[in-house]
């Protein structure tokens, strides 16, 4: 019985022509359906507004053709090579690299981060993408305590980022208060959102948890377009003062940072700062969400990932378990929505749509789920790679989207998919990622 | 006898829609004794384990536990997870219940979470790391060490759960629900899928407990060999009502549990009761 698999492998592996054709010919198939309307036949309007069409079968024959052989041609390369794995396809001499690059990739990573300014001191654009990167890293990882810790699937979590940037626009616009007083409100304020969200949704799992929290982001973005006399409705609030490095204005006038240390103004300066700012943020965001995971609150976060019903038994109350998960995530996406507020110096409802929240979790999902380092690596190559492709243009997102497909197929479980244990006795090894859970909800 | 009594269960009666699952049973367990529950699939054991342990919420009837200080405590009164909380009940599952991602001292380290987070401030303490936390997860590794030690698992503490083998993830599932530091100890099926001298090994740990720690423990287990050397007293369930009860050798003999627990066969009763000896 035991030999079974191996048997079906080593047949399928000699399967001989016939196994061959009739891949090719399904996958043909598919091809033909799938193309015949979209390039068999072309329509347009015509010039009087009637429909004209042609047909491009030469077009379809091809692509039909092309499929076929190239499904042969994989088919015969898998059998060739066998089974597919990176084990198998990296050589063990890369993988000695990789696993010695990654022990130094982190430290390697922070060090050039806080040198981006330095080295990219002339190229404005480099510096506004770092920021951006750094603020998807900082939402990433925040958005990682609920979906890679305690396993709650959240669509909605930009309306947190929504309440931290319009808690800190509406503070300081109407009463003048100042960024360093605001960002903890935010923090506060999202996290009251949080566990108020938290609260209605807590007997739900899965797929209804996602939904109600879809829902919940929504619901957010349309008070804020329709209370117009408080959030200013769809015109947004503008006018919200840039941050003071610690009281003193990074401008101009004769009390600015510049004058003061008595160097010349750039505007490039206030970059710098926003840019250490926000590495600050993230960093602290990351700093406590390392220290959460090793204290019970962290392990009873993941516990209730692994399995919830265990958890009851133990006398873990589930409940507050949830709720502080809530609330530590909608608390970092206030941070960042402050953040986010002061650095664009007006804010709409418009940047808080569904896509933004889509995007967060693609990152946390993409950097493997409960990884801080992959989080961060998630961005970059999001982000980051989002604007490589840039000169591509309309095919910008295809080639996105297959890049997202094939990282998906190669690593399932994200970049770095396996766990680290968060107490050990003798010596910290890694999980791997086929025992870790992902979650009910 | 209430001295003696750790939990009397009351006229326990337990109804899913139509079907009643149990029917006024009555039954008690004593203090530092094993008790098991035994009877033939179907008869409603592990629906009362759930109502003892607050899965479920009982349709009728008490349940009470006293604990050693005395205090009487309405367990169908509390529910979720403060029975395990509040009232010190702690359960393993027939299908293992372990966090497979979670290394086995972390298992034993998230049983220990409500004393932990009292020792962490609520985490607020602990976050800034404060010097009681730290001793108090000292000590809370400790005690999962002496647990991996007394279940042979310590060469295997930073291993996942879900890597061990399916008898060392059984009595890990134990040493888990041990760490909690219940009064009462519930088990479901522990020696389920076990090979002989892995139930020896079983039967070995839970007289340890009962012996060393003085915990008492409730166990409801098809495996014979296992009920009828350790158990103290046993209670026999058939279609959700309790048949008969008394120590190992009275059950064996009642010609009603052979009758009812192993079918009509009598002679095939006989037979399997005997293996049990």
């Amino acid at each position: 019985m035991t030999a079974t698999p191996h048997e079906t492998t080593s047949a399928s592996r000699t399967a001989g022509i016939p196994f061959l054709l009739k891949t090719a010919c399904i996958n043909a198939l598919i091809a033909l359906v799938l193309f015949s309307l979209m390039v068999g036949i072309r329509t347009e309007a015509g010039s009087d507004g009637q429909l004209t069409y042609w047909t491009r079968f030469g077009d379809l024959a091809s692509l039909v053709a092309a499929v076929f052989g190239g499904s042969i041609v994989i088919e015969l390369l898998r059998q060739w090579i066998g089974p597919t794995g990176a084990e198998k396809l990296v050589p063990p001499a890369v993988q000695r690299g990789a696993s010695f690059v990654g022990r130094y990739l982190a430290p390697a990573l922070l060090i050039f981060t806080l040198l981006v300014p330095v080295i990219f001191y002339n190229q404005r654009y480099i510096l506004d993408l770092a920021i951006l990167v750094l603020t998807y890293v900082m939402l990433g990882w925040g958005l990682n305590v609920v979906v890679g810790l305690a396993g709650l699937l959240d669509l909605g979590y930009v309306a947190f980022y929504a309440v931290g940037a319009y808690s800190y626009g509406l503070l300081a616009t109407n009463f003048g208060w100042s960024f360093w007083i605001c960002l903890p409100l935010a923090g506060i304020l999202a996290a009251f959102w949080g566990v108020l969200l938290g609260f209605p949704v807590l007997r739900l799992r899965g797929d209804y948890l996602a939904i109600v929290t879809l829902a919940f982001g929504e619901i957010i973005r349309l008070v804020i377009i329709n209370w117009q006399d408080l959030t200013g409705g769809p015109n947004g609030v503008s006018g919200i003062p840039r941050p003071s490095f610690f009281g003193i204005p990074l401008d101009n006038s004769d009390d600015g940072l510049a004058a003061k240390l008595g160097i010349e103004y750039s505007p490039t300066h206030r970059i710098v700062f926003l840019f250490y700012l926000i590495l600050a943020l993230a960093l602290l965001t990351n700093w406590v969400t390392i220290r959460l995971r090793r204290l019970p609150i962290g392990r009873a976060w993941e516990a209730l990932r692994e399995d919830e019903v265990a958890c009851r038994a133990l006398g873990i109350n589930t409940t507050t378990t949830k709720l502080t998960a809530f609330a530590t995530g909608a608390m970092f996406g206030g941070f960042a929505g402050a953040f986010f507020a002061t650095r664009q110096g007006f804010i709409s409802p418009e940047s808080f749509t569904f896509q933004e929240s889509a995007l967060v979790l693609a990152i946390v999902v993409l950097g493997g789920m409960g990884s801080q380092l992959g989080v961060a690596l998630a961005a970059l190559a999001m982000i980051g790679g989002f604007e490589l492709f840039r000169s591509l243009e309309t095919y910008r997102m295809l080639v996105f989207g297959m890049a997202m497909v094939l990282i998906m197929i190669w690593r399932p479980r994200g970049i770095i998919g396996h766990r680290a244990p968060t107490v050990y006795l003798t010596k910290a090894q890694a999980i791997s990622s086929d025992l870790v859970k992902e979650g009910h909800g | 006898m209430s001295g003696q009594t750790i939990l009397s269960v009351d006229r326990l009666t337990m109804r899913f829609g139509g079907i009643v699952a149990v029917q006024d049973l009555s039954f008690a367990a004593e203090r530092k004794k094993i008790t098991a529950l035994i009877g033939p699939n179907g008869a409603g054991k592990t629906t009362v384990f759930n109502c003892i342990t607050g899965f479920y919420k009982p349709s009728g009837g008490a349940i009470r536990l006293t604990p050693d200080d005395g205090r009487q405590i309405a367990l169908e009164r509390l529910n979720d997870f403060r029975i395990a909380k509040q009232a010190k009940v702690a359960r393993t599952f027939q299908n293992i219940r372990l966090f497979p991602g979670m290394t086995a001292l972390e298992n034993l380290m998230v049983a220990q979470h409500n004393a932990l987070m009292r020792a962490s401030g609520f985490t607020i303490l602990g976050l800034i790391g404060v010097p009681t936390y730290r001793d108090a997860e000292k000590q809370a590794i400790a005690l999962a060490t002496d647990w991996l030690k007394r279940i042979n698992l310590l060469d295997r503490a930073d291993d996942a759960a879900g890597n061990l083998a399916y008898g060392d993830q059984r009595r890990l599932e134990i040493a888990r629900a041990m760490c909690t530091g219940p009064a009462l100890l519930c088990l479901d099926e522990p020696a389920a899928g076990l090979n002989a001298r892995e139930s020896a090994a079983l039967s070995e740990l839970l007289l340890s407990i009962r012996d060393e720690l003085g915990t008492s423990i409730l166990l409801i287990e098809h495996d014979m060999s296992v009920v009828m050397e350790i158990s103290d007293h046993i209670v026999v369930m058939d279609h959700g009502v309790k048949i008969a009860q008394g120590t190992p050798q009275h059950v064996r003999d009642d010609p009603k549990v052979i009758a009812a627990y192993l079918g009509t066969d009598e002679e095939e009763a006989a037979a399997v009761m005997e293996s049990g000896s």
